[in-house]
């Protein structure tokens, strides 16, 4: 009995309440493997330095000197470019003309850089929107929870976060967000419903929504969010709007490239229903790009969504 | 109408679709039969337009809107990037059936979903970057191929191919910052982004002297940005990390497709944007000439002294990519020309090497040094023939693909004494030494564990998929090898219609 | 050297571009911590958008952005064209960012460390044990 005291006594706490077993486990778990850690830490410290005192000096000097040099060479070149600013540079050609001087009439769009990246030049903007879901695939492939990348102690302090965040904690935060929230999401939706008739669009829509989501989830805690939101969610959506937008460039890329006529009305440039294709792909881009940054936050911070 | 001319959208927009697709497949089975159907289906279209194009002698233009060239996006295509669209689609469909079981080995079965969808994308964007004839959207793919790489090689989740993926990355977009820079330059002189308006407005800007550093810096610029991502010699130390740690497909894909998607952007910069006389009175064609010798003296020699098989192939890449840069540093048509012959040969023996590779690491001591590869031919007969013609090929043994585009490199050194010499020399030397970091461990998988007592151990079990995949891999490197008057026919002709 | 003189006050924008970009070049190349050097990248990034959207300006000009009922006149606004490029490569360089930063998370909770030579040197370690058990 006696020797078991230790083991003993933290039961007795449990069952008092005072600790859990898993928490005593994964305080001492935690000890130890920060010592561990901070022995081979020290370990690779020293022969990192000793490695630095002999190899790096003269790397860097190297470095310092190459990118001197390099810096130089470009200034060099650059001051022979076109002078910025000026009204006849190389650059202010016939393509800017007709972007700007026929962009109303050919696409409909008031926001003649909306028009351009999403009609004359789609083929980019589609490029775009797939870099962004390429890097939101990377970073679930990365931090979403699975047999390699798991850690108990990280976990622990998740669910400590939760709950705190269940309970009555941080009440200043949950009052502005509640105050602060519709309002976001409302600034962002304009924004991307807007994005033909004035600056904006769906990337920066998209980033205001995607922000909102953010601040929700850190006020009300994870477990609220994913009642509307989940993986399987933004899987769907993302996926959904992604074909759409593939989809109608498709068409449209396909309509053009075969010299047949198309059939989207472009509508009377100026009202909300016009400029053809780029108000329904600013909502699938603001759709996809509110996902990807929400989907990325939380990634990072809890390993899910 | 003609469908024909819809074949390069089509593909890329296909494959674009396939990865979007996939993020809803939740099996890892299924994903890869969609990737490879598609890649079979892309193929198939691939080679219609080749002998579409090959027939008409034709590169024609697509406008990828309803917007005609300098306003809209382009595609163009001709046998040149026809006959590359098939290359990648062969290479990526075998390579895939070879290492299917390590796949499903090594990689979570929650993440082989997102193995796919990388690998779709990947497909897309090198197939945009052959297509293109716009150099932003060029920049958008190259971006898009750098993050699916990086993803290709960690996707196997240990420490050292997180490392690896990280030198890679960093590397990756060092070269894309290079390129973005050079785009922006050439934009603030020109005004133009659309290569065929491009060529014009430089050559008004050639004939009037006006811009002339500039254009020299810029050049430089974009090349170094392709180097450092290919992996020319002195910036090639991110590939022998990434190439060991990853699983083999993503190996196979990276050292025989990936590095070469952007050598056929720099050819087409050369060819379509300025005009390889310029790039050799600028002398840049002489700094690609050395860089290329010396990449495939010292890649050759490093692989020499390693000692784990997949680093050994990734510096035998290095010395490759430095034949391939060695034929553009030529500047001349024909050695542009072997140039491509070699990128040909090279994509499918290496594909091959690292598929065999993987598959003997598969059935031996499931450890990749040389010495625990011992008798895994014996015990997968099948893959150690396939190391055998992956190994002449690279070496450049008559018979196998790879004789043809040394053979080549040779000729086309013709044109000036200094470059014969120096080209013929390097490129012997550098045979020799192919041949003898070959030696060692073709002895060692096809010696007994022990010495002493002969006895070679069981067969493996006969993987079907990878017996299919080796002998269309030795098929086709066989083909390549004894038709390759055909195939320089074709790229002559695609490189003639460049112009 | 008069002419770089001129250049260096005339052009700032310009100038300021190339000397962010050489200030995020020697980040990349000289910092030991992961985040600080993929920090570099970002500032080398910046720097290639902040010369790209300099090319696009025109002094006097506006923001290209019609109004409905007059005729858009090419000399009201300026250049569209670099705008639009920059905005997708925003986009590009958050994407790459987000995916560099997801590296070294996982990074740090294999290693416990974000400093590349330390972590080269436990990598080496782990090879060693790997290799002779």
């Amino acid at each position: 009995m006696k020797e078991n005291g230790g083991k003993w006594e933290k039961f007795f706490k449990w069952i008092n309440g005072e600790t859990t077993i898993d928490s005593v486990i994964l305080e001492n778990s935690r000890k130890k493997r920060f010592a561990k850690r901070k022995l081979r830490h020290q370990k690779a410290k020293f022969i990192a330095l000793r490695l630095k005192h002999s190899k790096r000096r003269i790397q860097e000097i190297i470095c310092i000197i190459v990118a001197v040099v390099f810096i130089g060479i470009l200034l060099k070149t650059a001051s022979e470019l076109p002078t910025c600013g000026k009204p006849d540079n190389p650059v202010n050609n016939e393509v800017s003309e007709r972007y700007l001087e026929k962009g109303v009439e050919e696409t409909g769009s008031i926001n003649l850089v909306s028009g351009m990246i999403l009609d004359y030049r789609a083929f980019d903007t589609f490029g775009e929107s797939c870099v962004l879901f390429t890097a939101v695939i990377c970073v679930a492939m990365l931090l979403k929870r699975d047999k390699n990348n798991i850690d108990p102690i990280e976990d622990q302090e998740l669910k400590e976060d939760e709950e705190i965040k269940n309970a009555d904690g941080s009440l200043i935060l949950k009052f502005v967000a509640r105050l602060v929230i519709p309002f976001i999401f409302l600034y962002g939706i304009y924004v991307i419903l807007n994005g033909h008739l004035s600056p904006g669009g769906g990337f920066s829509g998209g980033a205001i929504i995607g922000a909102g989501l953010m601040l929700y989830s850190t006020a009300y805690g994870q477990e609220n969010t994913r009642r509307f939101f989940t993986y399987e969610t933004f899987k769907k959506v993302s996926a959904t709007c992604l074909l759409i937008y593939c989809f109608s460039k498709g068409y449209s890329f396909f309509t053009g490239g075969n010299h047949l006529k198309n059939i989207i009305p472009k509508g009377i440039p100026g009202n909300i229903l016009s400029s053809g294709l780029i108000l329904p792909l600013n909502i699938c881009v603001g759709i996809i790009v509110a996902c990807t940054m929400y989907g990325i936050y939380s990634f990072f911070t809890k390993g899910d969504i | 109408m003609n469908l024909i001319h819809n074949i390069p959208f089509f593909s890329i927009f296909l494959a674009m679709f396939a990865g979007i697709v996939t993020i809803l497949i939740k099996d890892g089975d299924k994903a890869r039969r969609l990737h490879l159907s598609i890649t079979v289906v892309i193929g198939i279209m691939s080679f219609i337009l080749l002998m579409y194009t090959y027939t008409k002698e034709q590169r024609f233009t697509f406008m990828m809107g309803h917007f005609p060239s300098p306003w809209g996006n382009e595609l163009k295509a001709g046998p040149l990037e026809a006959m590359l669209a098939l290359l990648f689609s062969v290479v990526m469909f075998l390579s895939i059936i070879g290492g299917k079981h390590l796949i499903k080995k090594e990689i979570l079965p929650e993440k082989q979903g997102f193995y796919f969808i990388m690998m779709n994308l990947i497909f897309g964007a090198m197939l945009a970057i052959i297509y293109t004839n716009d150099l932003f959207t060029a920049y958008v793919f190259i971006e898009i191929n750098t993050i699916c790489s990086c993803a290709l090689i960690m996707a196997k989740d240990s420490g050292s191919s997180i490392i690896a993926t990280i030198h890679y990355l960093i590397m990756s977009l060092l070269g894309s910052g290079f390129i973005l820079f050079s785009i922006a330059m050439l934009y603030s002189i020109t005004g133009q982004l659309l290569m065929t308006q491009l060529k014009g407005s430089i050559m008004v800007l050639l004939s009037s002297g006006e811009y002339n550093f500039p254009l020299t810096i810029i050049i430089a610029l974009f090349t170094i940005g392709i180097a450092i991502k290919s992996g020319l010699f002195p910036f090639h130390t991110m590939l022998p990390g990434a190439y060991d740690s990853a699983t083999t497909a993503s190996s196979a894909i990276l050292s025989g497709l990936v590095l070469k998607s952007y050598i056929i952007l720099l050819i087409k910069m050369y060819y379509c944007v300025f005009t390889i006389n310029m790039i050799r009175q600028m002398r840049i064609t002489n700094l690609l000439f050395f860089l290329g010798l010396c990449g495939m003296v010292i890649g050759s020699l490093l692989a020499l002294k390693e000692r784990r098989i997949k680093r050994e192939l990734a510096y035998s890449s290095v010395a490759q990519i430095g034949y391939i840069y060695m034929g553009i540093g030529i500047g001349s048509d024909l050695g542009i020309e072997a140039a491509v012959l070699n990128i040909i040969a090279h994509a499918l023996a290496k594909a091959l090497l690292f598929t065999v590779v993987g598959r003997m690491k598969d059935v031996s001591l499931s450890q990749d040094f040389n010495h625990c590869l011992k008798c895994a031919a014996h015990k997968d007969p099948i893959a150690g023939i396939g190391f055998l013609v992956g190994s002449f090929s690279i070496i450049g043994i008559p018979l196998f693909a790879g004789f043809a585009s040394k053979l080549y490199l040779a000729i086309a050194s013709f044109i000036s004494p200094a470059k014969m010499a120096s080209a013929f020399i390097i490129i012997a030397a550098s045979m020799i030494l192919n041949a003898m970091y070959f030696i060692p461990p073709t002895i060692d998988i096809w010696s007994p564990v022990h010495e002493s007592d002969g006895n070679y151990g069981p067969r493996a079990k006969v993987s079907k998929s990878f017996a299919l995949s080796t002998t269309a891999f030795i098929a086709i490197n066989l083909l390549v090898g004894l038709n390759y008057k055909y195939i320089v026919h074709i790229v002559d002709i695609g490189i003639q219609l460049m112009h | 050297m008069t002419n770089m003189l001129r250049f260096l006050t005339e052009n700032h924008y310009e100038a300021g571009a190339i000397i962010l970009f050489g200030i995020g070049f020697l980040n990349l190349l000289l910092q030991d911590n992961l985040i600080k050097k993929f920090i570099g990248l970002n500032i080398m990034d910046t720097a290639v958008y902040l010369f790209l959207v300099s090319q696009g300006y025109i002094a006097g000009h506006t923001a290209p952005i019609a109004t409905v009922g007059q005729k858009a006149l090419a000399s009201k606004f300026i250049n569209p064209i670099p705008s639009g490029l920059v905005l997708t490569g925003i986009v590009v360089s958050v994407s790459v960012t987000a995916f560099s930063l997801a590296l070294v998370q996982r990074l740090y909770k294999k290693y416990g460390t974000l400093s590349l030579d330390k972590v080269l040197v436990l990598l080496k370690e782990d090879k060693e044990d790997e290799s002779n058990p």
